[in-house]
C-alpha cells in the first residue's frame, strides 16, 4: 500500500479512537453559525442575504479550531520525528494526514451545512451551491492551515500565531466560496466563482504538502 | 555490508558550538558508544546522523553516499508510542512507512520483548517500561542497518537491559551497526567508543 493510503488509514483510525475533539469542532460549526439567525431574528430576506458569509466563516474557523489536531499531537509524542526519518516521501505522507483531517473535518461540515441552510431559509438550489463550494473549500482550508500548522509546531501560544497566519490566506478562499452562493443568491451563475476555487484547490495539491513537509523539517531540527 | 564515515562533523545550537571535528568510520557488525556530560551534544549527533539536524560543517557519507542509502532508525527519548492505539496497532500501523509486518511478525516480536499478553492492551495502559520494549519491539520489525539509539536503557528493567543486549548483538552479527549514547555499560561486547 503506498504511503498516503497508509498514512490516511492510520489518521482515520486515532480519529475514531478519539472522537470527542472533531466532535467538538462540529458543535462550533453548528452553534455558531446557529448564533446568528437567533441574533438577528427571523427576518428570512435578511437571513439569506447574510448566508453565504455567516455560513462560511463558521466553516473557516471551525476548520482552524481543529488545525493543531493535524501535527500536534504526533510532534508531543515523538511519532512525527519518526515518519521525518523514515524512509518514505514526506509530502505525501503529509498529504495523507491532510485529506484525513479534512474527511474527519471539512466533510462532516459540509454534511452538516444543510442543517443551517434551513435556518437561513435557503432553498434547494442554493444549497446545492453551498455543498459544492464547501467540499473543495474546506480541503482548500485543511492544505493552507497545514502549513501554518507546521509553521508553528511546537512555537509556546501556538494557536494564536496559527490563526495570524493562516487568516489572510483563508481570504481568498472566503471571498470565492462566499462569493458562489452570493451569485446564486442574487440570481447568477455561481460556476465562475466554483471553477475559480477549484483551480486553487488544484494549486494547493500540488504545493502545500512540500511546503509543510519542509516546515516540519525545520520544526524538528 | 555498509560503511557510516563521519567527517569533521561539527553542530550549533543558537551560537554555541556543541561540538566540532567530529570524525568516525563505522562498518556493518561494529557499534559506537558515545559518552559525554550533560549537554554535551550526544543526541544532537545522533540526529544529526538520522538527518533531523543539519550540521553546520562536516559530511556524513553511507557507503560514500551522501542520501538515505541505508535504512537507519533513531530511538529518541520520546517512546513514538500512539496512546490511541494497541499495542499490536502500534507497531503495525503507528508510524506509516515503517517496513510492512505481518501479523505473525507482530506478535513474535512482542512475545520476544515480553509483551506477548499485552498485545491488545492500548498503549495508554502500559508503563513506561512496557513503552520502551514496545520500542525494543519496534526496532526488531524495522529491520534498519544502523540504529541510533538514544540513552536506550532509560525505563527499562535489569530484563530489559539485557533484552536491549541480546537485540544489539544480532544485530550486529547480521551485519548492522549502532550508535548508542548511554550512561550505563550495556551487555555487549565493547566496541569503540567516542568522547564528546
Amino acid at each position: 500500500m503506498s504511503i498516503f493510503s497508509l498514512t490516511l488509514r492510520r489518521d482515520l483510525l486515532l480519529v475514531i479512537r478519539e472522537p470527542a475533539q472533531g466532535m467538538a469542532v462540529l458543535a462550533f460549526f453548528v452553534m455558531a453559525a446557529s448564533l446568528f439567525p437567533i441574533g438577528v431574528g427571523p427576518e428570512s430576506a435578511l437571513l439569506r442575504r447574510i448566508a453565504p458569509g455567516i455560513i462560511w466563516v463558521a466553516a473557516l474557523l471551525a476548520v482552524l479550531l481543529g488545525l493543531p489536531r493535524l501535527f500536534e499531537a504526533d510532534f508531543l509524542d515523538g511519532t512525527l520525528e519518526q515518519m521525518v526519518v523514515g524512509p518514505v516521501s514526506l509530502g505525501l505522507l503529509v498529504l495523507g494526514k491532510i485529506v484525513a483531517h479534512w474527511l474527519s473535518t471539512g466533510v462532516p461540515i459540509v454534511l452538516l451545512s444543510p442543517l443551517l441552510a434551513i435556518q437561513f431559509s435557503l432553498d434547494r438550489d442554493s444549497l446545492l451551491v453551498m455543498v459544492g463550494s464547501l467540499l473543495p473549500g474546506t480541503l482548500l482550508l485543511s492544505l493552507i492551515g497545514a502549513i501554518g500548522s507546521a509553521l508553528t509546531l511546537g512555537l509556546r501560544n501556538s494557536g494564536v500565531l496559527v490563526t495570524v497566519l493562516v487568516l489572510p490566506l483563508y481570504v481568498p478562499v472566503l471571498v470565492f466560496g462566499a462569493g458562489a452562493l452570493e451569485a446564486d443568491l442574487a440570481g447568477m451563475d455561481a460556476a465562475a466563482h466554483l471553477y475559480l476555487l477549484v483551480a486553487l484547490l488544484a494549486l494547493a495539491l500540488f504545493f502545500a504538502p512540500w511546503v509543510t513537509a519542509a516546515a516540519l523539517r525545520i520544526a524538528l531540527e | 555490508m555498509f560503511q557510516l564515515n563521519v567527517r569533521g562533523l561539527s553542530c550549533q545550537r543558537a551560537e554555541n558550538i556543541l561540538f566540532s571535528g567530529i570524525s568516525f568510520a563505522l562498518e556493518g557488525g561494529a557499534w559506537l558508544h558515545v559518552k559525554g556530560r550533560n549537554g554535551a551534544g550526544k543526541s544532537t549527533l545522533l540526529r544529526t546522523l538520522a538527518g533531523l539536524v543539519r550540521p553546520a560543517s562536516g559530511v556524513v557519507t553511507f557507503s560514500g553516499r551522501l542520501g538515505p542509502a541505508v535504512r537507519r532508525v533513531l530511538c529518541g527519548h520520546q517512546a513514538a508510542v500512539k496512546r490511541e492505539l494497541s499495542a499490536e496497532e502500534n507497531l503495525r500501523v503507528g508510524i506509516p512507512g515503517d517496513s510492512p509486518a505481518s501479523a505473525a511478525q507482530v506478535q513474535a516480536a512482542l512475545t520476544k520483548v515480553g509483551l506477548g499478553k499485552a498485545a491488545s492492551v492500548p498503549a495508554r495502559y502500559l508503563s513506561e517500561g512496557q513503552k520502551r520494549r514496545l520500542v525494543l519491539a519496534r526496532l526488531l520489525l524495522q529491520c534498519a542497518d544502523l540504529w541510533l539509539l538514544d540513552e536506550p536503557v532509560n525505563g527499562l528493567d535489569s530484563d530489559g537491559v539485557e533484552l536491549l543486549g541480546l537485540f544489539l548483538r544480532e544485530h550486529l552479527a547480521n551485519g548492522g551497526a549502532a550508535v548508542v549514547t548511554s550512561h550505563q555499560p550495556l551487555p555487549v561486547a565493547v566496541g569503540k567508543s567516542l568522547a564528546l
